[in-house]
């Protein structure tokens, strides 16, 4: 049964891509298989980060693909929060950051000058490690997105909160207390709630930043099967520290050390038989 | 190779090569006290071979407990979980090189009461088989994949000489009647070597995927890994 709706599923996203395949970065090349045929969502290309003098990111190129998640690994002060900030442009709120290579989403450089941030922000969702719902009910949370991007009507906004309440599994729990504030909501579905007001302005991407870093392994798995069914519809990328979560969830790994991409594959080859030592030493615990 | 940060988990990992090691160590020996015990027509002997198969035993539920237990508490990856998957094949291997041990034992017994030379060299063969038995565990502890690829190659050449037996008892229970019971168990003693052969293979072939990540079993072996 499960098999069955997979394979629909799988047919239905094969309908949309392209035949432009990833080509895993660096010696992890594992990826190929997994993602021959799998269109570009977001792709790096030769992505050095500073921060004033400090060179946070050199030369990182990495190509993600639609409808699949990726995982960026690493330890602390990697680089990997930096780089998933820098594909909706967070970092431009730093004063004296600076990019040099380019980000494309569907091709094109969001770094461009022609690019509208507010508008790049809506395609490109960020999810953060403590969720941060507004003061507000929880209507409104979901409500607002939508409301600065210009729907009115009653009716219609109605619909978006269902809709996207129960794309983020938040809905049978929430429906008679819309009304009530966020605030009165549990940890994890408050983080539910976040991911619920990212969806509502229909966005493509969705960065989520230890997403599930500070919530109970209940609410993390929530969280995590809620991964597996947005990925149906939305390229997602996901910064966690949880190795056995980043196996869990993707479908392709990255690895960074030092501000470098040392490895990227499909998730099953790097967890079961990494290219590289660094890569390998990591992910067994054999660091520091 | 760098440590585990987990000093613990280290020293758990160790723990579990050295079973296995141990493991070894004691099913080579039943294999050479089986081999033993036939050419030399020593009931004694045989019995307690059979009676330490218990141990072998022993330590296959030990080692597959503490495999559970790694798996479970570690949650290991890449070269570490291939160790623990390894370990977990490897136990069920040389738990039936222990019970070959005990049917060769047993084919001894049988003979005891009608003694008979050895009409083939069974304990040539005895002593290239358990040498493949001790480098496929030496590849698994110096995690050597060219060692347990020479132990691959040399499979061919048991079964050659299984082969050879065979070929040669059938020639002489035809010729002289009276040596059916003889070489009958003696045949049978030609082929429990040639399975333990084949057990030292898998184990070869185990510690090449752990060392690799490369799975060569069912395919023919390669000319180097």
């Amino acid at each position: 049964m499960g098999r069955g709706l997979a394979n629909t599923a799988d047919e239905r996203r094969r309908d949309q891509r392209t035949t432009t395949s990833i080509q895993a970065d660096g010696p992890g090349r594992g990826g190929e298989a997994q993602t021959a045929g799998v269109r570009v969502k977001i792709e790096a290309r030769g992505v050095d980060f500073f921060y004033g003098a400090t060179q946070a990111l050199y030369g990182v190129s990495l190509a993600a693909g639609t409808c699949q998640v990726t995982a960026l690994i690493g330890p602390s002060g990697c680089g990997k929060s930096t780089f998933l900030r820098l594909i909706n442009r967070m970092n431009d709120l730093i004063p004296g950051t600076r990019l040099q290579g380019e980000i494309l989403l569907d091709g094109e450089d969001i770094y461009d000058s022609k690019v509208d941030v507010v508008d790049l922000r809506r395609r490109v969702g960020m999810v953060f490690q403590r969720s941060n719902p507004f003061p507000k009910s929880i209507y409104e949370n979901v409500a607002y997105g939508p409301r600065v991007h210009g729907v009115r009507d009653k009716a219609t906004l109605d619909e978006i909160v269902e809709t996207t309440l129960r794309r983020s599994a938040l809905w049978e729990e929430v429906k008679d207390r819309l009304g009530s504030s966020a605030l009165s909501l549990s940890g994890g579905q408050q983080q539910r709630l976040c991911i619920a007001r990212a969806l509502a302005v229909e966005p493509e991407v969705l960065l989520m930043d230890e997403p599930a870093s500070a919530l109970d392994p209940l609410a993390t798995a929530k969280i995590e099967e809620l991964i597996h069914e947005l990925k149906e519809r939305y390229t997602i990328i996901i910064v966690t520290h949880n190795m056995q979560q980043a196996a869990r969830v993707s479908d392709m790994t990255a690895y960074f050390y030092l501000g470098r991409l040392v490895e990227y594959g499909a998730t099953a080859k790097i967890f079961t038989n990494p290219s590289c030592q660094e890569t390998e030493d990591y992910i067994t615990g054999r660091f520091g | 190779m760098a440590l585990h940060t987990d000093r613990r988990y280290e020293e758990e990992l160790a723990h579990l090569r050295q079973l296995i090691l141990e493991m070894g160590g004691l099913v080579e020996r039943q294999i050479g006290d089986a081999t033993a015990s036939l050419v030399g027509s020593d009931r004694q002997l045989a019995e307690r071979t059979i009676e330490r198969d218990h141990e072998v035993n022993r330590y296959d539920v030990d080692i597959d407990e503490e495999c559970l237990r790694l798996l479970a508490l570690h949650q290991p990856a890449a070269r570490d979980l291939r160790l623990i998957t390894t370990s977990l094949k490897i136990t069920t291997d040389l738990e039936r090189v222990g019970d070959m041990a005990v049917n060769i034992c047993e084919r001894a017994i049988d003979l005891c009461d009608t003694p008979a030379p050895l009409q083939v060299d069974l304990p040539r063969m005895a002593d290239t088989v358990r040498k493949m038995l001790r480098e496929s565990l030496d590849a698994f502890v110096r995690e050597d994949a060219d060692l347990a690829l020479s132990v691959c190659k040399e499979d061919d050449t048991i079964d050659a000489l299984h082969a050879q037996m065979f070929t040669e008892l059938i020639g002489r229970m035809t010729t002289d009647p009276s040596l059916v019971v003889a070489s009958t168990a003696h045949l049978f003693v030609s082929k429990y070597l040639e399975r333990i052969a084949d057990h030292a293979t898998n184990i070869a072939e185990m510690v090449i995927f752990m060392v690799k990540g490369k799975s060569i079993r069912h395919l023919s072996v390669p000319a180097s890994i």
